[in-house]
């Protein structure tokens, strides 16, 4: 066993969150120096590896609250491997792994294995999420305190998939968190009005016969939550609001100083429920796609502060559970590898918002939200080595064949997105140069070839 | 026009030619032979993932008359039962050589998907896809409504469309894939359509839809320009509506929205402005008592019979438009 046996890196020419470009010198698994200083200081060390970045823009790498790595239970849709390597390429270091799993994480035992398999796979930090109740079946609450102690420290409990929707358990969880300085990350979904919904309730579905999805659903029960943590004062996460309502309901609670954060996902930010016309079940997902107004809501709340993250909610699945009836077929599309470029073309080519913000939104404050020391720290002499290098200037076409994830549900499939990460250095090692994959982080082991 | 899978998609023109079309065919079930030479050496599969034994022989009547040969695939008692996906099951009806598949389908969408899917190169016929669309069933009402406003007029049914005409639709708009495909098909023929149901069976978003919406049959009943329709076409309360989720009983719903002897002596007393009673049509199979009346399912005025035999000419239309058309692909 030897530590690391990553070369320092001195990093050419690249341009800290947009602005002027600057060398930036990485050794020992942090930013050694930057400017002038990081000419200086390179000369002083051995095997320094030089990094053209002309044009490229640093930013701290990414941190996604809401990611499924599938395992344990479903490796043929995703491992901690495969979604890591889809992290890193990415540009995410670090990934909150939600709860349902098979068997799901409500136990010590479950968030040790997952946090494990992260720090094996080396590709990108893996913290798992825990359940909020047994089994996610909202009956009772889990270990959650063995979780917290456990060596996987879980902060952050989520029946994600399942919505905690009996009021008394919420406001017991909600407590029951503050004694481990946790948080509740609700999937806000009001199961007796959204039984066997489809998609977003409103004039497409009533054109197309599927059963609807009202936004009401979603909203009640954020109304709910938020009143809920501010009576027993406590943390609480909403995952991937997708509604008008849903914002305007954060954005009240906020102003009365109530303590909630929002997350948003990449497609909810771009996709609308139009797409759903042909049928194709790539687009089933939960919650479901809204309307051109909620889109527009999202937006603005992601600019004004109102909602707090970008969340992928990247969730493989195996073809078949696509290639089938739209009733039938699994809710949910991948997100880890198009990320980025979609946020470049809804918020950043839009004008909403610039690269200090996106800074914040992708990384700063969802860091903050789960209290991380090592992730989403400011590009600065001293921070740890967590950051990417991005072309903003590029286009590609999406193809999903070509992602490092297993799954293959793009809903962006041959959509023309902007901008592309081109390296990801994770503790200061790049684990992807040139936008492809290069050797995970492995501190206490041999590195390993890159076998795929 | 290589698959039917909407009646959203059907032009102006397009439907006159299957109502046309099927009028030509309505002569030849006349006949003493009932059998035209068109589909030799042809093969439809009705391929049926739900129960519907009333559209399935119409579909299997329609393609024998066009001298087709067809193979019924039912989903109980198939591999279906036992978890084959749509995608192999269609291969397999693929591989064996058919030209057509006539599907009904418990999924909403499920024919649009393998219309456009790679999985086949059959002509799709959709014959009722959940609770989306059930074109050929529009059709056949819009022939058995063609019929009867063009006689009242003294008119030739063929080339004429439905300008002027008044149809109320009454029920389960909401879970009717028979509605919808109504709706957009009367509304291409130029007819107008008013609906009539409870808030509760109505989709959030109809009021966008090009119809008058009635939540009172008696005010629907008396509203217009000759103060009633033209056409009624009653929808069948499915059993499962009927627990207290939708309304509040059977009694309190036929009540409110049945066609009762009360209001069938209403419609019985109305003259259409050609001088004509009004049409009741209903897709059947009737719930006597429920949403139509003993005394309404027996009148003179209704056509349900009618609708009957115009769905083998419409079916029968059909298949001869989108078999003969690709022909030369399978030649």
């Amino acid at each position: 066993m030897r530590t690391t046996s990553t070369a320092p890196t001195l990093i050419l020419g690249a341009r800290p969150y947009g602005e002027e470009p600057t060398d930036i010198l990485l050794a020992e698994g942090r930013i050694l120096a930057m400017g002038e200083q990081a000419r200086v200081q390179a000369q002083e060390l051995e095997q320094v590896q030089e990094l053209d970045a002309a044009g490229l823009i640093a930013l701290p790498g990414m941190v996604d609250l809401h990611t499924h790595l599938r395992e344990p239970g479903r490796e043929d849709a995703e491992t901690v491997e495969t979604g890591g390597r889809a992290a890193a390429k990415g540009g995410f270091t670090a990934v909150h792994a939600m709860a349902n799993s098979s068997p799901v994480a409500d136990t010590a035992g479950v968030v040790e294995q997952v946090h494990r398999l992260g720090r094996e796979s080396g590709w990108t930090e893996v913290y798992p999420v825990g359940a909020v109740t047994v089994g996610l079946a909202g009956e009772k609450l889990a270990e959650l305190g063995a979780m917290a102690e456990s060596s996987a420290q879980v902060r952050m409990f989520s029946d994600d998939g399942m919505c905690v929707h009996n009021p008394v358990l919420m406001r017991r969880a909600l407590e029951y968190v503050k004694t481990v300085d946790g948080f509740i990350a609700q999937h806000a979904q009001e199961p007796l009005l959204t039984e066997g919904a489809q998609m977003n309730e409103g004039d497409v579905s009533a054109v197309l016969g599927l059963p609807g999805w009202p936004a009401v659903a979603e909203e009640s029960i954020i109304a709910r939550d938020v009143l809920l943590a501010q009576h027993v004062g406590s943390r609480l996460h909403i995952c991937h609001v997708s509604t008008a309502g849903s914002v305007e309901i954060i954005r009240w609670a906020k102003q009365r100083g109530i303590d909630v954060t929002a997350e948003v996902t990449p497609h909810h930010l771009l996709l609308t429920d139009e797409l759903v016309r042909g049928y194709d079940p790539v687009y089933k997902v939960n919650p479901p796609l809204r309307t051109t107004a909620d889109v527009e809501a999202l937006r603005h709340g992601l600019a004004d502060g109102t909602i707090d993250v970008v969340g992928t909610d990247h969730a493989p699945h195996p073809t078949q559970a696509k290639e089938c009836e739209w009733s039938a077929a699994a809710m949910g599309m991948t997100g880890l590898e198009t990320a980025l470029p979609v946020v470049i073309k809804t918020m950043i080519a839009t004008g909403l918002m610039d690269w200090r913000r996106f800074a914040e939104v992708t990384s700063e404050a969802p860091a903050r939200i789960y209290r991380h020391s090592q992730q989403g720290r400011p590009l600065q002499p001293g921070e740890p080595a967590n950051l990417i290098l991005v072309d903003a200037e590029s286009t590609q076409t999406v193809d999903p064949t070509g992602h490092a994830s297993k799954g293959r549900n793009s809903p962006f499939r041959g959509m023309q997105l902007p901008g592309s990460v081109r390296a990801t250095f994770l503790h200061g090692h790049p684990v992807v140069l040139d936008g492809e994959l290069n050797s995970p982080y492995l501190p206490s082991q041999t590195q390993r070839e890159v076998t795929s | 026009m290589r698959h039917l899978l909407s009646t959203a998609d059907l032009s102006r023109t397009e439907a006159l030619s299957i109502l046309d079309t099927a009028e030509e065919m309505a002569a030849v079930s006349t006949r003493e032979v009932k059998k035209l030479p068109t589909l030799r050496g042809r093969t439809v599969v009705n391929l049926f993932f739900e129960d519907s034994t009333r559209t399935r022989i119409s579909f299997e009547a329609a393609a024998k008359r066009l001298s087709a040969d067809v193979m019924n695939f039912s989903a109980k008692g198939s591999s279906v039962s036992k978890g084959e996906s749509l995608k192999d099951t269609v291969q397999t009806l693929e591989a064996i050589g058919a030209d057509a598949i006539v599907m009904r389908h418990w999924a909403s969408g499920a024919a649009a998907q393998l219309a456009a899917s790679d999985w086949t190169d059959c002509a799709v016929i959709n014959a009722g896809d959940g609770t989306h669309e059930h074109p050929t069933q529009a059709l056949l009402d819009a022939l058995t409504l063609r019929r009867g406003w063009t006689a009242a007029q003294g008119a030739d049914p063929r080339c004429a469309d439905l300008s002027g005409m008044r149809v109320l639709i009454v029920g389960d708009i909401l879970h009717s894939r028979v509605a919808r495909s109504n709706i957009w098909l009367l509304r291409t023929l130029g007819a107008e359509v008013g609906l009539v149901a409870p808030a509760t069976l109505l989709p959030v978003g109809v009021e966008k839809w090009p119809v008058s919406v009635f939540y009172s049959l008696d005010e629907a009943l008396a509203s217009g320009p000759e103060g009633g329709p033209d056409a009624v076409m009653m929808l069948r309360v499915q059993a499962e509506r009927m627990g207290g989720a939708y309304f509040p009983t059977a009694a309190e719903y036929t009540r409110r929205w049945g066609l009762t002897d009360e209001r069938l002596a209403q419609l019985e007393h109305h003259r259409t402005a050609a001088g004509a009673q009004p049409m009741i049509l209903h897709p059947g199979p009737m719930n006597r008592g429920v949403e139509i009346s003993a005394a309404a399912a027996d009148s003179p005025m209704n056509q349900v019979l009618d609708q009957v035999s115009h769905g083998v000419s419409v079916r029968m239309a059909v298949l001869h438009l989108l078999l003969s058309s690709s022909e030369r692909n399978t030649a």
